[in-house]
């Protein structure tokens, strides 16, 4: 069976919602919208307090190419565009709208109904994404518009869609893939044909031998769909390990793009978006959000308008459990842990994993015994062992030259660690400084030309 | 025997051999540099801080002998006379900086800014800053991790376990500014250094509006703007919801530290001005014959930007003892700050005790 071919850890899955069918979530009273929910300079807010909104109805417009829109989750009425505290305690640009009804844009089909053909021209479907706001919802919010925009001189060879989940605890993905996989499977025939490709594959790893056996007997139907099982191995959702464990191939380090390899990667979750937006003209206004945890009640996966505070969720599973210690924006490697319940629900939110007790707790960090396990987890070959130390020391040219932009934050150093050492933590914050220099240099750079 | 004695004399005519080479080579290959580099060195702290922005010392020694313009070149740790030293030695002029001190610039102790919520990551207040608001509802605020304390090569900088914020020793402080650089929040400051360490500034950096700041911590600044009415030297300014005192224009008359409603500013090495001033009857018609004298001298100087600046509050304009202040002030530009202290007595109570009439 396939996989990538180097690090990789395998947590504990535990997808305790992995059988739950998507719910429903209650419409939220009171939403609020972050400008900057994607990867790309924050959208311009177009409405002002006081305006009336209709349900998908565009209220921020993107700003510059690198950006996207946003549309309201619900009608009401704008309440407030400033300053609010994001999941981070931090303060955000958001719109605030109170809900009035639920009265929907007309252009928009919210019929159930499959809707196959699609005969936009690639430039017609590509604006049709575009004007959806919709941005790569397995969490990176890279924005879809960009993605499959192809540069010239470059050529796309397949498109590899990414059902993979490899994050334990979430399975939004999973549901997605089961419950709506067809409407999934025609939102890849339009990527394809964005794109220009013949051939498509759909990456998962066989934890889901459901969602396996159900897309590859409706892949029948499409023509060019394959359906490629995957080792179990985290992170194999990430982007480069994917396209490493299906055509394998190896995307050269930054600024290289998965294109130069001739990949397109697209998440599940948003390729069904992708379907919405083109048939339906359906922008990205809810998504399904996986709240679980060992100790929570009942662990869902939940259709949430986006913009619904958290606690709403939470509630909506049974409440925050006794003992609970950390609440993480998305799984327990990747996501980051929140101090303001009351955020909202972001494009880029795949699931809420409430970790309880001793689980939420680190241990505490003992000393580097130069063991390398870490250099062996480390799925692009890095050295994280000496990229925290360098980052304790501030070296950042020699964090640069140590490839330290390669990094995908995906956290097997941390979690292979003997010794508990916060390595993620300190190579994260080389990370995020080297890339503050690089930009540097290049503004520094640019007006001489 | 022979044999040792050969051994000895080979050994012997080798390392002659070897010291001749060496000789020769040294002469060469010499690399030729101004002797003056290492006697500047020398007068140099030699602590290699880098607080000059070079490397170390000999950089800074370096840049001085062969720069002709050295006004741009400062040694924070060996101050004024240091950098005269070597600007006499050297025969160019040297730059002039009033000694400074570092100023951590928050008063969110433990128990007047209450933990939200527990960090378990690296210890580090870089770390934190780029992860999270921090471990208290203030996204401004000191986060307590001790970065600074690791970058001070000084060992004037210490945490203290009950407040949990940085303390500087001012007497060890040699305003490298090193923690400066360190804080992610920008807490710490370089201000001004008084005599006997006295200082005045505005212990909090929150940018947030009033109602948020006290929602977060009892010791932030609201920016009611009561001090920078109070101000009788326009030292004090309001921006993006926070005063700010400028260490250049406050002369430490401490007007500014009762009026604070939430304590946000600090007064260190100096006793308060008494809080609840009463009428001192024998007092008023001493300063008040002292004004009309005193007033004439305040046009010039501090004292018409003092006015000016409270301009917006009328009460204060037509003070009598305020503009005693305000001659003070003027007379001692240099900052004399005894006397400043001495006419400057329970300024207060006079401004209450004339309302009250």
């Amino acid at each position: 069976m396939k996989t990538f071919p180097i690090g990789g850890v395998h947590p504990s899955e535990n997808k305790l919602s992995r059988a739950k069918a998507i719910e429903v979530l209650p419409l939220p009273e009171v939403v609020q919208i972050p400008l900057g929910q994607h990867i790309g300079a924050p959208a311009t807010a177009i409405v002002a307090k006081g305006d009336k909104v209709l349900t998908g109805q565009k209220i921020a417009e993107a700003t510059g190419f690198m950006s996207a829109n946003i549309h309201s989750p619900i009608s009401g009425t704008v309440q407030a565009v400033d300053m609010q505290l994001n999941g981070q305690g931090l303060r955000q640009m958001m719109i605030t709208i109170k809900r009035e009804g639920d009265e929907w844009v007309e252009t928009i089909d919210r019929s159930t109904e499959i809707k196959r053909d699609c005969n936009l021209e690639p430039a017609a479907i590509i604006a049709a994404i575009k004007e959806a706001g919709i941005v790569g919802m397995g969490g990176a919010t890279f924005p879809t518009h960009v993605k499959l925009s192809i540069p010239p001189g470059k050529k796309a060879e397949c498109l590899i869609i990414n059902g993979v989940e490899c994050e334990p605890y979430l399975t939004s993905d999973h549901r997605t893939m089961l419950e709506l996989g067809e409407e999934m499977l025609v939102g890849v025939e339009i990527l394809m044909k964005a794109i220009g490709v013949e051939k498509a594959y759909v990456g998962i790893e066989n934890n889901k031998p459901d969602a396996i056996a159900h897309l590859a007997q409706l892949a029948t139907k499409f023509k060019g769909i394959e359906i490629v099982p995957l080792k179990v191995r985290y992170p194999q959702g990430g982007e480069k390990q994917l396209i490493a464990a299906i055509t394998g191939r190896q995307v050269p380090p930054p600024p290289a793009l998965p294109i130069d390899v001739g990949a397109v990667v697209c998440n599940a979750s948003t390729t069904y978006a992708v379907y919405r937006a083109v048939q339906k003209q359906m922008p990205l206004i809810e998504r399904v959000v996986t709240l679980t945890g060992k100790e929570v009640k009942n662990p869902k996966n939940l259709l949430t308008r986006m913009g619904t505070p958290i606690s709403a969720l939470i509630e909506a599973a049974g409440g925050l459990p006794e003992h609970a210690g950390k609440v993480i924006n998305g799984g327990p490697m990747m996501g980051r842990a929140m101090v303001n319940l009351d955020s909202p629900v972001t494009k880029g939110c795949s699931g809420i994993t409430i970790m309880s007790g001793k689980d939420a707790e680190r241990k505490t960090p003992g000393q580097c015994m130069k063991c390398a396990k870490c250099v062996s987890a480390c799925p692009m070959g890095l050295e994280p062992y000496l990229l925290a130390k360098l980052a304790q020391k501030k070296q950042w040219d020699e964090m640069e030259a140590q490839m330290i932009t390669s990094c995908i934050e995906c956290g097997c150093c941390q979690s292979t660690c003997p010794s508990y050492l916060p390595l993620l933590d300190w190579v994260r914050l080389g990370k995020q400084t080297v890339m503050g220099l690089i930009r540097a240099r290049m503004a520094a750079q640019a007006p001489k030309k | 025997m022979e044999v040792l004695l050969y051994t000895i004399l080979t050994l012997c005519a080798l390392g002659v051999l070897a010291a001749v080479i060496l000789y020769f080579v040294a002469q060469t290959f010499k690399v030729e540099e101004d002797p003056r580099i290492d006697d500047v060195e020398k007068m140099l702290p030699g602590a290699n801080c880098g607080g000059c922005g070079f490397a170390g010392c000999r950089g800074l020694a370096d840049a001085l002998v062969k720069n002709d313009d050295i006004s741009s070149l400062f040694c924070p740790v060996g101050g004024g006379e240091t950098m005269k030293a070597v600007a006499t030695y050297l025969g160019k002029t040297a730059a002039e900086k009033e000694p400074q001190t570092a100023t951590v610039r928050c008063g969110g102790t433990c128990e007047k800014r209450p933990r939200t919520n527990q960090f378990d990551g690296a210890k580090s207040c870089a770390v934190a800053a780029s992860l999270y608001v921090g471990e208290t509802g203030c996204a401004f605020g000191c986060l307590g991790y001790g970065d600074c304390v690791k970058v001070c090569n000084f060992d004037a900088i210490k945490i203290n376990p009950k407040t949990g914020l940085p303390e500087i020793d001012a007497d060890k402080c040699t305003a490298c500014g090193a923690c400066v650089k360190a804080c992610p929040k920008l807490v710490i400051e370089l201000r001004k250094k008084w005599p006997k360490n006295r200082a005045v500034y505005v212990s909090c950096v929150s940018k947030e509006k009033g109602a948020h700041v006290i929602r977060a911590c009892k010791a932030g600044c609201v920016a009611c703007g009561k001090c920078e009415k109070v101000c009788p030297f326009g030292a004090i300014t309001i921006e993006n919801h926070l005063a700010y005192i400028d260490p250049q224009k406050c002369k430490l008359c401490r007007k500014c530290v009762n009026e604070c409603p939430t304590g946000a500013i600090t007064l260190v090495g100096m006793d308060p001005l008494p809080k609840a001033p009463k009428p001192a009857p024998k007092a008023a018609p001493a300063a008040a014959a002292a004004a009309p004298a005193a007033a004439p001298k305040s046009v010039e100087g501090p004292a018409t930007i003092a006015l000016k600046a409270s301009g917006t509050n009328p009460l204060i304009l037509l003070n009598p003892k305020k503009a005693v202040m305000d001659s003070a002030a003027a007379t001692s530009v240099a900052g004399n700050v005894v006397e400043l202290k001495e006419s400057g007595k329970n300024p207060l109570c006079l401004v209450r005790g004339k309302k009250a009439e």
